[in-house]
């Protein structure tokens, strides 16, 4: 039946026109030389030079890293109770996933811009912080804040991901195990564990990635002077109009996300190779 | 097992804490819209003059109406081509159709901000003036992936030889689909619609960069407006939030709302 063929076609044009030559201007600006059109074609790998041989550059994706980082470890550490707890919840765990769900769907940079009145000098934090006799901290500004901000975005996934595999463990695998003579500790180590880790690798993916190429977040709860490689983007292209250098940091950007991606996989991987 | 029904486990406090964490923020936005005093800190008193000042400003308005005029012209084109693509796609051949699932992907999965930057420097290569129509041609690249998400499983669930029927019986093309198979999908297609409503409704890094010459949507605004402190904002993220809220509860009602009725309007054939 090739009746209705020719309805995908208006779409198959409308994203390569929209999708694949964006990309493919993305490619050619990164290796062209700054301030030409690629169509020029004044070849280089100067942008990529520039930015592998500037302190200053290594410095912002080092620290772009660490608090990527730093945000998916906490994701984790604090998701996974979470999402074992709503796997286990039988009856409740619809309400609450939806309940989890429901803040990624609204607008992150009026979730974001929420922080600013709360992490203020004397703001609320500070004075819940207070009842408990712990003197005003300086929050605003500071690495604290962003790794905050970006784990408030971005722990839902982690849950999210984490739950849909936990609660779908065959639970005869810990009946087994406590058959077996496990105790508690042992089967989740060595039965709970190992199963959701499918859910961890996903989780850990849709949280790096996101926080890898932040830029309002960084922006609103770093301040100006607070920058991450996705505020060096924004830069070039909004305000210094460089877009081959923009784009050699985007390609960068891409290749390291695709990296991390890869190698969480292989370790999922290599796990499974041995169990 | 039943018995630990009601204990207080450290998974139990993690998950009530985070939810706190979740909430919190939003609740404070909400709560500060009402503030008498400019201050973000300290609620001095009930007020409505920030909702006062939100109508009254020129801006704002305009971005209000830009952010809902985007949204619903892109969730009404790109629900009509997700679902006209995905219909047509289930008849070509395996390379098509792997080759835009993973087109589709890459929107999906790029981060937000290099998908942007393609867009802009595509947009500025073209010449085209940067404003409504970049947003709205914008918009309804990253919406149309998920229609056809949110459609794909429900077409794969059909008889594929329904279309069939319909032509033998003496339906014309438009007709087979307008009135056979639309109305098979029509759960998946609301769903569908309601998502890309938010995504588009919600879009900020994206618009950001592709717009211009003063067009503005919400997003963009409280952006510019974060800044300096200014209450406005809360106004407006109140706004938002209780937009999107509706839309979700829409979500997750509508759809088996829709198939509910299709039942009674069988059973009653």
């Amino acid at each position: 039946m090739k009746r209705f063929r020719g309805m995908a076609y208006p779409y198959v044009l409308f994203i390569c026109i929209l999708v694949v030559v964006p990309m493919l201007l993305i490619i050619a600006y990164a290796f062209t030389v700054e301030g030409t059109a690629f169509f020029q074609h004044q070849f280089t790998l100067g942008n990529f030079a520039r930015f592998f041989s500037d302190a200053v550059f290594l410095q912002v994706l080092i620290r772009s890293l660490r608090v990527a980082l730093f945000t998916t470890v906490i994701c984790l550490l604090l998701g996974y109770p979470a999402a074992y707890c709503i796997a286990k919840s039988e009856k409740r765990q619809g309400i609450l996933i939806l309940i989890i769900t429901l803040p990624t769907w609204i607008n992150m940079l009026v979730r974001t811009y929420a922080w600013v009145g709360i992490l203020q000098d004397n703001g609320l934090l500070n004075t819940v912080l207070g009842w408990f006799g712990i003197a005003p901290l300086h929050l605003m500004y500071t690495d604290f804040a962003v790794v905050l901000g970006m784990v408030y975005n971005f722990i839902p996934f982690m849950i999210l991901e984490i739950s849909s595999v936990l609660a779908k463990m065959d639970p005869s695998f810990l009946e087994a195990a406590e058959d077996l003579g496990a105790d508690k500790k042992q089967s989740f180590l060595h039965v709970t564990l190992p199963l959701s880790l499918p859910g961890i690798i996903s989780g850990i993916t849709l949280v790096f990635l996101p926080s890898v190429s932040a830029f309002f977040i960084p922006k609103l709860l770093g301040g100006g002077s607070y920058v991450l490689i996705g505020n060096i983007i924004e830069t070039e292209f909004l305000t210094a109009g460089n877009w081959s250098f923009g784009s050699a940091l985007s390609l960068i950007m891409a290749a390291i996300i695709m990296l991390s991606i890869y190698l969480t996989r292989r370790i999922d991987k290599n796990r499974g190779d041995v169990s | 097992m039943k018995k630990n029904k009601h204990r207080i486990t450290p998974g139990r406090v993690v998950l009530a804490a985070i939810l706190v964490f979740l909430y919190a923020p939003i609740l404070y936005t909400m709560v500060f819209s009402f503030n008498e005093s400019r201050s973000l800190t300290k609620f001095t008193g009930f007020s409505l003059q920030w909702y006062e000042k939100m109508f009254s400003s020129d801006t704002t308005m305009s971005a209000i109406v830009t952010t809902f005029v985007v949204a619903i012209l892109a969730t009404a084109i790109s629900t009509a081509i997700g679902t006209i693509t995905i219909i047509g796609l289930s008849r070509c051949n395996k390379l098509l159709r792997g080759a835009v699932s993973m087109v589709n992907d890459i929107v999906l999965m790029n981060p937000e901000i290099v998908t942007a930057i393609g867009l802009l420097m595509f947009f500025a290569t073209m010449t085209v003036r940067k404003g409504f129509l970049t947003m709205l041609l914008a918009h309804i690249m990253f919406c149309t992936p998920y229609v056809m998400l949110t459609v794909a499983p429900r077409l794969r669930s059909l008889d594929p030889n329904l279309a069939d029927a319909a032509l033998d019986l003496g339906c014309n093309p438009l007709q087979a689909i307008l009135k056979v198979i639309v109305p098979q999908l029509m759960p998946g297609i609301t769903a569908g619609a309601l998502i890309a409503f938010t995504m588009s409704f919600d879009d900020f890094v994206i618009s950001y960069f592709v717009t211009g010459n003063g067009v503005q949507n919400i997003s963009i605004l409280v952006y510019t407006m974060s800044k300096r402190v200014n209450p406005s904002i809360n106004a407006i993220s109140t706004l938002v939030i209780v937009i999107i809220t509706i839309a979700l509860i829409l979500i997750n009602v509508l759809p088996p709302l829709w198939q509910k009725l299709n039942k009674k309007k069988e059973e009653t054939a």
